[in-house]
């Protein structure tokens, strides 16, 4: 059984239609993101669940109960703000126990289970500061601790380390991962992040503009992309516009090239086509004779630390490869190169499907 | 929590609109009562108090008052704010300090002084509204010249305005005048609202002093004429929100309306 | 370079100093020109001792009072849920009705309650009802309460609407996603983190009322015994014998408002301390 569902869930805001009808099942244990952009929707859809906002059609369930009339306080959940959600007043001790304080449980049994669950983030000795003399890191910790103290049957987290700097993010999104593993506790992240998303989910839903365009596991999302959104969001990707030239050996044809690309099986001959390619794929070598590669010139390199990206115009169309430095050094701007990459690590999009082109989606990167 | 409307807070908003407005619909309608029937409806009270010519007197005295109190009151605080601001942070405790003087001497208690210390001064100081009041309005007006005109300082990032006009070779004056003045204008013209509707209505002090300014005459005409004094009543409400109204849109800026010292 | 700010310290020496420091010091002062206590000593007497009991009484309802009335109208205004133009009204109207004060705020109140006032009237003849046949009257102590009332509930709805903003909306929902009610999310959360404010806010009312002379002295033309009208009878030259009395009687206002003043200030730091 599911332990979180959204059936045909819709919210909207005047004219604005936050969330369009979406559908979705979580399982027990499982840890899902919302991915997106802002004002997709992730937001709005968490708050929904929790109960801080109610839905103008459609239907929550929590543990296949009903929840969608029910209040945030008795739905059993758990969350974790972005920021300033600790309460001022009250020590790191007093903001994890407060929950438990509420249900009336005993001082005894409480002061046990709010140093169990700061030792378990790691706050042991932090117990009895107040929030203002606390990090931002910590200050999430002590979040994260109270929203379990209440031993919750979904944890939801809205964007919880986008105040953080750039390494406590690193360290602590490992850290809740971690954690939700030990405990095994149904969890809802929401993020813009998709670094983020990708490394510690078991799934991740990207919305866009209020719908859901993909759920998938995180290597799907990255590698088999299924609408042009996913894969702008997701990651550096070539976009490319093609044709089918050959449905029977798995050819496409771009700017008067056909070049080999497995997917292309089966389709229909003369079907317009998204291209898609990593960067990481693609190789560039300098410009033989052969006039059966995609030819192009160099525009620019952009170191990146572990590899050089590199820019190509081919055609009428802008390439990114991913190249070692030392790949990179001998391929200067300005030099020819022919472009090519494995017929199997290439996906192709239907154009004819998703209606419009993927240069009208405005959040393009 | 619910977006939509809450019933409770609306209708207790409401019921308080009508325990404020109530008073101010109430003397509207005795500004409309005959002096003679003591009952609605003439215009004769609004005749009445336009004809009389200390009316007009009175107006004119206070308003020059708030215009002189301003005026001394933004020469003696732009200067000392700017600097507070620029080079002497050390000194805002201080300022703050003297700010809440008000708080623990009240007009009430300031005239005591005032009278006793400036009794013996030469008449053309003492006997003058001109010089006497103005003097003590700019002590009162002042913690709410500064606050506005810090909270106007405080939004423009002084230092580098100030390092920015002299690296392109600005001289004090200059940088004062050009740089710095037009930007703290909405705080100075929320600071000089302020004062107006203080010194339009500050009442303690002028009547105690014996000066016949505007409160005071509204005063004389409450304890002689009845009706009369609420067609005043009106245009002193009608002052003090026009008075605020203009601070709220001038003060888009930065400075916030605060409480005067009319009671 | 402090140049810039010695003309207003100046000012305020001459100014406030001086005549602060001859109050102190004159309140101190005999006929004769000796030093004595017995100035401070009459204040003990009636009718002052009547006069400041009954400042500290008036002051203390319009506080609490005001300050009650003035929190729930301030928060019924800022609270989701209610429409955001109500808000803007209610900001503007307080900043205009706290400097609503004095002669004029009298006037009106004469005119709505008074012996022929609108709602006397309107209560006398249509509900059959004279408030004033059944021991109520304007002036008096309770007419004062009421009509300092009128700025002292627009004064706390300006003090607290900050404090009141500052309460994050994420303090809320945190403690409903913890189970909390709202009576203990209050309880536990809102009022212990506004209490500095709202006493502070009280504070200052109660300075505000205790300093008030204007709208007493409109109300009553001087027949009510407070201190500040006590004062005004000595300036106008009703107490013949000892000038020195109204000297003690502004040293003994000053007193009272610097024992509010020494227990405002810690309070607004703590206040801010948790305005993040």
């Amino acid at each position: 059984m599911a332990t979180v569902e959204l059936r045909e869930l819709r919210r909207v805001f005047g004219n604005l239609v936050a969330l369009d009808g979406i559908d979705l099942a979580i399982e027990s244990g499982e840890f899902l993101s919302f991915l997106g952009p802002s004002g997709c929707g992730k937001t709005t859809a968490l708050r929904l669940v929790a109960g801080f906002d109610r839905p103008t059609s459609g239907r929550v369930f929590l543990g296949g109960k009903d929840v969608t009339h029910v209040g945030p306080n008795r739905r059993g959940i758990g969350m974790v703000f972005q920021a300033y959600s600790l309460f001022p007043n009250m020590t790191a001790e007093g903001n994890v126990g407060f929950g438990l304080k509420v249900r009336k449980q005993p001082r005894d049994s409480r002061g046990r289970r709010v140093a169990e669950l700061l030792e378990l983030v790691g706050l042991g000795d932090a117990a009895k500061r107040y929030p203002h003399q606390l990090s931002g890191g910590m200050q999430q910790r002590v979040a994260l601790a109270r929203a379990l103290a209440i031993e919750p049957e979904v944890l939801l987290l809205d964007e919880p380390l986008s105040a953080l700097d750039a390494k406590v993010r690193l360290q602590l999104r490992d850290e809740i991962r971690r954690i939700q593993i030990r405990l095994g506790i149904t969890t809802i992240y929401v993020t813009h992040d998709q670094e983020e998303a990708l490394s510690i989910s078991d799934r991740v839903a990207v919305l866009s503009r209020g719908h859901i365009e993909q759920i998938a596991p995180p290597a799907e999302i990255y590698g088999a992309p299924a609408t042009p959104f996913v894969a702008e969001f997701v990651g550096t990707m070539n976009r490319l516009e093609a044709t089918i030239a050959d449905g029977d050996r798995g050819e496409v044809e771009h700017g008067g090239t056909r070049v080999a690309v497995d997917a292309a099986r089966g389709r229909r001959r003369g079907e317009p086509v998204l291209l898609l390619v990593r960067p990481e794929t693609v190789e560039l070598s300098a410009a033989g004779v052969d006039g059966h590669d995609l030819i192009g010139e160099v525009l620019s390199h952009t170191f990146l630390g572990a590899v050089t990206r590199i820019k190509v115009l081919a055609g009428d169309a802008e390439w990114s490869a991913d190249l070692s430095v030392e790949s990179a050094s001998v391929l200067p701007v300005g030099s020819r190169v022919s472009v090519r990459f494995p017929a199997a690590s290439a996906q192709l999009l239907s154009l004819a499907e998703s209606g419009a082109s993927p240069a009208a989606h405005p959040d393009g990167r | 929590m619910r977006r939509r409307i809450a019933p409770g807070a609306v209708v207790w908003l409401l019921v308080a609109a009508a325990y404020f407005l109530i008073p101010l619909v109430a003397t509207s309608i005795y500004s409309l009562r005959s002096n003679e029937t003591g009952t609605c409806c003439t215009l004769a009270n609004y005749g009445e108090i336009i004809h009389d010519p200390a009316f007009w007197k009175s107006i004119r005295i206070s308003f020059v008052l708030a215009l002189e109190t301003i005026v001394i009151g933004l020469v003696l605080l732009v200067p000392t704010v700017y600097w507070v601001n620029l080079k002497l942070p050390r000194l805002r405790p201080v300022i703050g300090f003297l700010a809440l003087i008000p708080f623990v001497v009240p007009p009430i208690v300031y005239v005591v002084g005032l009278l006793d210390v400036f009794r013996d001064t030469p008449d053309w100081f003492y006997a003058k509204p001109y010089g006497f009041l103005v003097v003590a309005y700019v002590i009162l007006a002042f913690p709410y010249i500064y606050f506005a005109l810090d909270a106007g300082f405080r939004a423009i990032d002084v230092h580098t305005l100030t390092e920015a006009s002299q690296s392109l070779g600005a001289s004090w004056r200059t940088t004062l005048g050009r740089v710095i003045l037009p930007n703290i204008r909405g705080a100075a013209l929320a600071g000089a609202l302020l004062t107006l509707a203080i010194v339009m209505g500050e009442y303690t002090i002028a009547s105690l002093a014996t000066f016949d300014t505007f409160p005071v005459y509204i005063q004389y005409v409450n304890e002689n004429k009845g009706f009369p004094a609420s067609a005043l009543v009106l245009l002193s409400f009608g002052i003090t929100w026009a008075a605020m109204v203009a601070i709220v849109l001038a003060g888009r800026g930065g400075a916030q309306a605060q409480v005067g010292g009319a009671r | 370079m402090w140049l810039g700010t010695l003309p207003f310290f100046a000012y305020a020496l001459v100014f406030l100093f001086l005549p602060a420091g001859q109050v102190m010091v004159g309140a101190f002062r005999d006929v004769e020109g000796g030093f004595t206590l017995d100035n401070l000593r009459t204040l003990f007497d009636e009718p002052y001792r009547t006069g400041f009991r009954q400042s500290i009484e008036v002051s203390l309802v319009t506080a609490l009072v005001g300050g009650l009335l003035g929190f729930l109208i301030a928060y019924a205004a800022i609270r989701e849920g209610t429409p955001r133009f109500l808000r803007s009204a209610l900001t503007t109207f307080s900043a205009v009705a706290a400097n609503f004060g004095g002669i004029p705020l009298a006037f009106a109140f004469i005119a709505t309650l008074g012996t022929i006032g609108v709602v006397t009237q309107f209560m006398t003849e249509q509900l059959g009802w004279n408030p004033y046949d059944h021991g109520f009257s304007l002036f008096s102590k309770t007419g004062v309460e009421l009509a300092y009332l009128y700025f002292q509930i627009p004064l706390m709805v300006i003090v607290m609407s900050p404090a009141i903003d500052g309460l994050r909306r994420e303090w809320r929902e945190a403690a409903a996603s913890l189970g909390a009610s709202s009576f203990q999310f209050w309880r536990h959360i809102g009022v212990p983190i506004l209490m500095p404010s709202l006493l502070s806010a009280v504070i200052l009312l109660f300075g505000n009322s205790f300093a008030a002379y204007a709208t007493a002295y409109g109300l009553t033309a001087g027949f009510v015994n407070l201190v500040p009208i006590q004062i005004g009878f000595y300036l106008s030259g009703d107490v013949l014998d000892n000038p020195h009395l109204g000297q003690a009687l502004a040293v003994g206002m000053f007193v009272v408002l610097a024992v509010m003043m020494l227990l405002y200030v810690p309070l607004q730091r703590r206040a801010s301390r948790w305005a993040r």
